[in-house]
Formats: structure tokens, C-alpha cells, sequence
């Protein structure tokens, strides 16, 4: 027999069907209805009040991207709803399940410019996978569980519900509903098996192969297919800055991050390989750099679970479609059991070269301040490398990525496609939601730690063991570096003047050092990994430091910069 | 216009009128150039007709537009009605663009849940009808002899006239219409004019939605 219950209460229980367990809101007035019904369901949901609702997305993400979940966010109306934008994005262009639940005036009242009314289905869908107005309560169950299908099928994406309050306060009879089939979306294209059988062939005919591995390998959960893979024919393989942790950083096949800021070798070998494998990557510019030059020489074959990336940016030679754990698999058992020695030897000199003009100058500084680079080697090993590396934008997060080592899956949270500093601070309190067994480290920038500095209420609030490394620079320092590279010198609008971030971090209550002297790193970090919870650790580093290396935007994939 | 009568000038609507040979001239110059236009943009590059079908929910208008405005593609025209599958939309729309462009944008409007299938065609692959309604001045037709026998030669119907206005109503290819359209706007008769947007049926013998509704209606039964 099926319950007479609100709306509102229909989205608890449709919630609790999904298996969600930890939401991150903010109420206003038109979602109080389900706020009220929340109030019930505080046993079985576990709300986490952020302090701005592009806190709650963020969260969600961290969330998602740690745990494979769906990340889930309740905000109202109107403001609430259009603070969420810049993560529904973050979220469409890195792929990341999550599920927003907004307020909507009563549909009598749309159309008719009320009281935090946004047409938030027209302002979202751009930039969601699916942005739905719930308008009756009969539908809750049946939206709620599309919208979470939807999220995390195929290749996942951030859904929107726009819940009208007069469906979040009528009556229905509530029957759970159990969404798995939609006829016009098909969320993974069906193997082919003579497709399967000429990527192997153009694999075992290849001399030097290289392979591309991008987030796809963590959401299909195919690390260990790719591990396979890559070591069956010993196959060299570079990752993308999301695909950092799908591949072990001291696998010997691993021979480092691809794009811009990118390790030497494998930019270089782009150019210079017979095939090039892509691996559940987009070929992003931050990584192809100039097109026109991109891997020309090179047959090219792409992975992928979605068919609209085929050609879209590079075009290939074959398109293996369908979910990369069964199409990894598949290739693997046609291949032939080979090495291929001397086209990965040719790695090392790359290697070599970018570690003695750039890696050692910085992760050993001698002397001088104190460098992004090494404060990020160090707590990666203090962490034993196996924390959850969380990253802001800009200089810090190209320095976390490149000096972060990873020997888990899932273990980095960074915004790549969107780049939207002040995702940092809410993503890490995400992760360690979704990952609470795990260190979640944070590195951010003096610029966007403040973005969304808030949050450091829900830290003190909910006891979240975030360790945030402040990477403080006084600049926007990857600003900065292109002003210094391309534009004169000319420091429109850099230099920031900064707060006292101890004091901050004292008045919310959450233990902070600051660490000026390369002597007192060690034990500043190995203070902040034994103290118990939230923590953080300033550390005053080179203000006018550049990442290194760097492809110009725009220019070859091999045309690297190694110094400035 | 001057009356020259060129006795060898059939007009294959009453038999007994000859046109002038400038009129005739000038009616073949409009329509070689606007079929050129139509062909070919600017660009060279080549109209394309996107058949596109989806489910009838609210919203889907603008998701499809918009995948064209975000690549910078033009809409030249654009038909919405129900398709002969109930539930199922159909939205045919027209725009100059490469072919690679062509396959881009249909991709990306099948990534939205509720599109069941995006295809492009060329001319050839398709028949192809649009209609349009020209209003005239009724004094000023009246002073133009020419003018029944243009609408006559285009294969247009007068639907209606009063001492006012007539309205003529062609149905044909984009060329033919808009070539009505430029020889009555030359005599200056014209108060309004509207084109509907293209409407087009494939020529293939195979009706794909039908197989892709029947592949997934199996695929479905499969997953129960
Ligand atoms: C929301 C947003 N605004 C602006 C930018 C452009 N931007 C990219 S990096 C950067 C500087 C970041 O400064 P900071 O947070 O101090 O990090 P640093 O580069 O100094 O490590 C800016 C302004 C952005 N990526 N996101
Ligand atoms: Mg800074």
C-alpha cells in the first residue's frame, strides 16, 4: 500500500533509495518544505551545512570523485540555486556524478518575476547533463531516481532538479521508483568486436606505442585493466592531470603528466610515437597544444565512452566505443606478449633532462625561499603517498599535480576543464566525507583559498580533517607568471595583500603554523598529519616563482619551455 | 517592363499568353542565383538538412539551438511538429556548415538525454518542401499585367483577393519560392511575405528511427 507523504518527504525516502547518505545544502525559503521533512530524516541523511552554496557543489564534488558516488547538493531558490552554477559546470566539464536539488517558486507563481524565482532549467541545462523541473509531487520518485541514473551512467555529469515548493508540499502517494532504462539514451555505445580486433592488430604492429590515460580509467574503474594492458605489450604511458591516480606514479610504465605544465617526456614522445592510445582522455588544448602539429605523425586510436568526443578535437584512426573496463579487457587478451625497450628507453634522457634543469631546483632548493615544489613532495611522502592530493587553481595545483605521487586510485580532486579557483577548500571537505579512512591534503593559493574561505566554518562545524597547505605566494601567481612570460612584466592586478591567515584559522577555531625556513618544514608538516582533524599550514614560498616546464598556450606539444 | 510579345514564349498555364522575354530573362537570372545561393554558402560550404528526433518534453527547442549557436552555426530554418511516431518529435533545421561540423553537431545533440537520433543530409538524400504566403497590393497588381502570368509560370495559387489584397500561395523548393518572391517584389506588388521552414522526408528504404525504437524497445526487454 502506498504512504500518503509531502513532496518534500518523497524526496527523502526517493533520497535514502539511492543510497545517498550525505547531502551538503544550504535552506532558504522556497526549499524549506523539504528542509522541514529533513528534520525527520537526519538519522539516515547526514546534511552538512556549508556557509555559500558554491560550497555545497564543490563538496559534492570532492564527494563524488573520491568515493564514485554521486555527490548530492539541496539549495533554494534564486540565489541559491545560481550560486551553484560555477560547480554544476566544473562538474559538466570534468565529468563528475552529482545531483543539485533547488527550490523553485510554486509553479503558479512562475513566469511572473516572484520573489527569487530564476528560470534555473534555462540558466542550467547548457551546462548540465539533465536539468529537470519537478512541478508535481506525483513525479518526485520518478525525477529523483532518472536524475541519479542519469548522473552516474555512462559518462557521468552533474543533473539539476528544480523543485517547484508546491510540489514539495502536496500530498502523494508514495510508491519508490527505480529508473534504469531511458530509450533515447544510450549511456555506453555497445563493444564492437572487429573493432576490438584492429585496435589489437594496430597495437601488435605498432614499434612505439603511447598511451594516454585519462579520468575515464577512474570512473569505469579500470585500473587494473589498464595496468594490464599497458604491461601485456609494455606500452609507455602519460596521464592526464585528472588521470593522475589511475596509473601508480611509480609504475615503470608511468612516465608522467601530460599538458602544459606536463612532464618533458611524454609531451615530447607525443610527436614522436607510431600510435598514440587515448585512454578516456578529451584531448583538452591544455594538453594537445597546437592541433595543427599535434601527434601528426602518429596513427591514433581513442577509447571512449562517449561518442561525441570522437574527432572532436584530434581525429583518429579508430574509436574503440563502449566502457574502457570491458574495452581495456578485450584489446588486452588479443595482444602479443612484447617489450618494447628501447622506444621506452628513449623516455630517460627526457627524463633526466626536465629532473636535472627543473625537478631537483625544485623539490631540493639548497637555499633561497621556501618553493611550492618541495612543500608538496614532502607532505606527498610524510603522507607515504598515499593521501588524497586535493588542489585549488593555479600555481599551487600545477605544482601539486606535478610533484603529488599517487599509489591509490581516486586520489585527486583538482578542477582541470573549468580551472575555478575557490574549489579547493569546499572539495577537500567533500573528500573527506567521501573518503573518511583517508588523509585528504589540500594545496591552495593565497588567492583562492580566500574565494571560498567560508567554508572554514563547516571545517570548525563538522570537525573535517582537512590538512590545507596554504601556498602562499602574496600574488596570483599563475597570473603573474604569464604577466612575467607575456606580457612585459606587467603585474596589472597581482600582488594581493593578504590577511593574517593564522588569526583566521585561530578564530575558527582550526590549529595553524606558519612555516617561513626550510629547517622547519619537516616538523610543521609532520605536525599537521598527527594532529587530529582540520589543520593548517601556512608556508611563505618564493613569491615570483614559475612552473616549469611549460608549453606555451597555443604552441607544439614538444615545444617545452624548461626555463624562462 | 516593356510588352514585347516573343510569339515562341509558351506559357504553360493558360496556352495563350507569351511572357516577355526580359521577364523571362530576368526570372531565370534570379533563379540561377538564388540556387546557387542556397547550395553554397559564402563559404562554400554545402546546406545541410538536420533531421532530429526526440521525446515531446519541455525544454528541448532550446537545447538543440543552442548546440548550434555554441559551435557558431546559423540556423537558416527551423520545423517542429509531432513525427508519425506518437510521443516522438521531430525538428528539421537547415544550416550551412562543413560536413565535419555536420557529424559534430548532431553528436552533440544526441548527448542530450531526450534526443533519440540527429542525422544530416544533403539535397540529394532527401525530398524536400516548404510553403510560403505572399500578400500583393491589389491596385498595384491590377497595373501590372504581369503579375498573374509570374504567378502562373511559378506554379503558385491565388487563395485569395479582395479589392485590397490578393495572397498567393506557393508550395515548392527554397529556389523556386524565393524566385516567385524576387519577381513580384520587382514589380513592386509586395506587402508581406513569410517562408515556412524546410520539411523533409528521407528517400532511404529503411526508416532508421523505427530500427533504433525497435533496438532499444529489445535491449530494454533485455535488461528487465
Ligand atoms: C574563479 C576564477 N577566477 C579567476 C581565475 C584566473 N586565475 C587562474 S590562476 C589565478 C591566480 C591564482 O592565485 P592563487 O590562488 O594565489 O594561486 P597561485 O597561482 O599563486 O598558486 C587566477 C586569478 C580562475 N581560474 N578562476
Ligand atoms: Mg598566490
Amino acid at each position: 500500500m502506498a504512504e500518503r507523504i509531502s513532496g518534500a518527504e518523497a524526496l527523502m525516502r526517493s533520497l535514502v533509495n539511492e543510497g545517498v547518505e550525505t547531502l551538503f545544502g544550504y535552506p532558504g525559503g522556497a526549499i524549506m518544505p523539504v528542509y522541514d521533512a529533513l528534520y525527520d530524516y537526519r538519522d539516515r541523511l547526514n546534511h552538512i551545512l556549508v556557509r555559500h552554496e558554491q560550497g555545497a557543489v564543490h563538496a559534492a564534488q570532492g564527494f563524488a570523485r573520491v568515493s564514485g558516488k554521486v555527490g548530492c547538493a539541496i539549495v533554494t531558490s534564486g540565489p541559491g540555486a545560481t550560486n551553484t552554477v560555477t560547480g554544476i559546470a566544473d562538474a559538466m566539464i570534468d565529468s563528475t556524478p552529482m545531483v543539485v536539488i533547488c527550490g523553485q517558486v510554486g509553479t503558479s507563481l512562475l513566469g511572473t518575476d516572484a520573489f527569487q524565482e530564476v528560470d534555473v532549467v534555462g540558466v542550467t541545462s547548457p551546462i548540465s547533463k539533465w536539468s529537470y523541473q519537478i512541478r508535481r509531487a506525483e513525479d518526485v520518485a520518478w525525477a529523483v531516481s532518472r536524475a541519479f541514473y542519469i548522473a552516474k551512467s555512462g559518462r557521468p555529469g552533474p543533473v539539476v532538479l528544480d523543485f517547484a515548493k508546491n510540489a514539495q508540499t502536496a500530498m502523494v502517494d508514495y510508491e519508490p521508483a527505480k529508473v534504469d532504462f531511458i530509450r533515447s539514451y544510450q549511456p555506453i555505445p555497445p563493444m564492437d568486436k572487429d573493432v576490438i580486433k584492429k585496435a589489437a592488430q594496430m597495437i601488435n604492429e605498432s614499434v612505439k606505442p603511447f598511451v594516454l590515460v585519462g579520468q575515464g580509467v577512474e570512473l569505469g574503474d579500470a585500473r587494473e585493466e589498464l595496468k594490464e594492458f599497458l604491461e601485456k605489450a609494455q606500452m609507455p604511458a602519460g596521464c592526464t592531470l585528472l588521470g593522475l591516480s589511475a596509473l601508480p606514479s611509480d609504475h615503470p610504465l608511468n612516465m608522467g603528466m601530460l599538458g602544459m605544465h606536463g612532464n618533458l617526456g611524454p609531451n615530447v614522445m607525443t610527436n614522436q610515437c607510431d600510435l598514440l592510445i587515448a585512454v578516456g582522455m578529451r584531448f583538452d588544448d591544455r594538453v594537445t597544444g597546437n592541433l595543427k602539429t599535434y601527434a601528426k605523425q602518429a596513427k591514433i586510436i581513442h577509447f571512449d565512452i562517449d561518442p561525441s568526443e570522437i574527432d572532436k578535437n584530434v581525429k583518429v584512426d579508430l574509436a574503440v566505443l563502449g566502457d574502457c573496463k570491458q574495452t581495456l579487457a578485450a584489446v588486452t587478451e588479443l595482444l602479443d606478449e612484447t617489450t618494447h625497450q628501447s622506444w621506452i628507453d628513449g623516455f630517460k634522457p627526457y627524463a633526466e633532462k626536465e629532473y636535472n634543469k627543473v625537478i631537483d631546483k625544485a623539490i631540493h632548493p639548497k637555499s633561497g625561499a621556501l618553493l611550492m615544489g618541495e612543500v608538496v613532495r614532502k607532505v606527498s611522502e610524510a603522507s607515504n603517498n598515499e593521501a588524497i592530493l586535493v588542489t585549488d587553481v593555479g600555481q599551487n595545483q600545477m605544482f601539486g599535480c606535478r610533484y603529488f605521487k599517487f599509489t591509490k586510485g581516486r586520489s585527486v580532486v583538482t578542477s582541470g576543464g573549468c580551472g575555478t579557483m575557490g574549489f579547493g577548500l569546499p572539495a577537500a571537505i567533500g573528500a573527506t566525507f567521501g573518503a573518511p579512512e583517508r588523509t585528504v591534503c589540500l594545496f591552495c593559493g593565497d588567492g583562492g583559498l580566500q574565494m571560498t574561505i567560508q567554508e572554514l566554518g563547516t571545517i570548525m562545524e563538522q570537525g573535517a580533517p582537512v590538512k590545507i597547505i596554504l601556498l602562499n605566494n602574496n600574488y596570483l601567481g599563475n597570473v603573474r607568471q604569464w604577466q612575467a612570460m607575456f606580457f612585459n612584466h606587467r603585474y596589472s592586478f597581482t600582488p594581493m595583500m593578504n590577511p593574517d591567515y593564522e588569526l583566521i584559522a585561530k578564530a575558527y577555531g582550526i590549529p595553524a603554523k606558519t612555516v617561513v625556513e626550510r629547517k622547519d618544514l619537516d616538523a610543521a608538516i609532520k605536525e599537521m598529519l598527527s594532529t587530529d582533524g582540520p589543520y593548517l599550514l601556512q608556508c611563505a614560498v618564493l613569491e615570483e616563482d614559475n612552473v616549469l616546464p611549460m608549453t606555451p598556450p597555443g604552441a607544439n606539444v614538444d615545444c617545452m619551455m624548461l626555463e624562462v | 517592363m516593356n510588352n514585347n510579345v516573343n510569339q515562341n514564349t509558351d506559357c504553360s498555364t493558360c496556352g495563350k499568353c507569351a511572357d516577355t522575354e526580359e521577364t523571362q530573362k530576368q526570372m531565370q537570372q534570379e533563379t540561377s542565383k538564388r540556387a546557387k545561393l542556397s547550395n553554397v554558402d559564402a563559404n562554400g560550404n554545402p546546406l545541410y538538412t538536420f533531421l532530429i528526433y526526440s521525446e515531446n518534453t519541455p525544454g528541448l527547442l532550446s537545447q538543440i539551438t543552442a548546440v548550434y549557436t555554441r559551435r557558431q552555426v546559423n540556423i537558416e530554418s527551423l520545423n517542429v511538429c509531432a513525427s508519425s511516431t506518437p510521443g516522438v518529435h521531430k525538428f528539421t533545421v537547415t544550416s550551412y556548415c562543413t560536413e565535419e561540423m555536420a557529424k559534430m553537431l548532431t553528436k552533440q545533440m544526441e548527448k542530450r538525454i531526450e534526443v533519440l537520433r540527429a542525422s544530416y543530409y544533403t539535397d540529394d538524400e532527401i525530398f524536400i518542401l516548404e510553403t510560403s504566403l505572399i500578400k500583393i497590393s491589389t491596385p498595384r497588381m491590377l497595373e501590372e499585367k504581369n503579375v498573374g502570368r509570374i504567378v502562373r509560370m511559378h506554379n503558385a495559387h491565388i487563395v485569395e483577393v479582395n479589392p485590397t489584397y490578393a495572397t498567393v500561395e506557393k508550395t515548392g523548393i527554397t529556389a523556386d519560392i524565393l524566385s516567385l518572391y524576387d519577381n513580384l517584389n520587382q514589380l513592386g506588388v509586395v506587402l508581406q511575405f513569410v517562408r515556412s521552414g524546410r520539411i523533409a522526408i528521407t528517400k532511404s528504404r529503411v526508416e532508421h528511427l523505427d530500427e533504433y525504437l525497435a533496438e532499444r524497445e529489445r535491449e530494454r526487454q533485455n535488461e528487465l
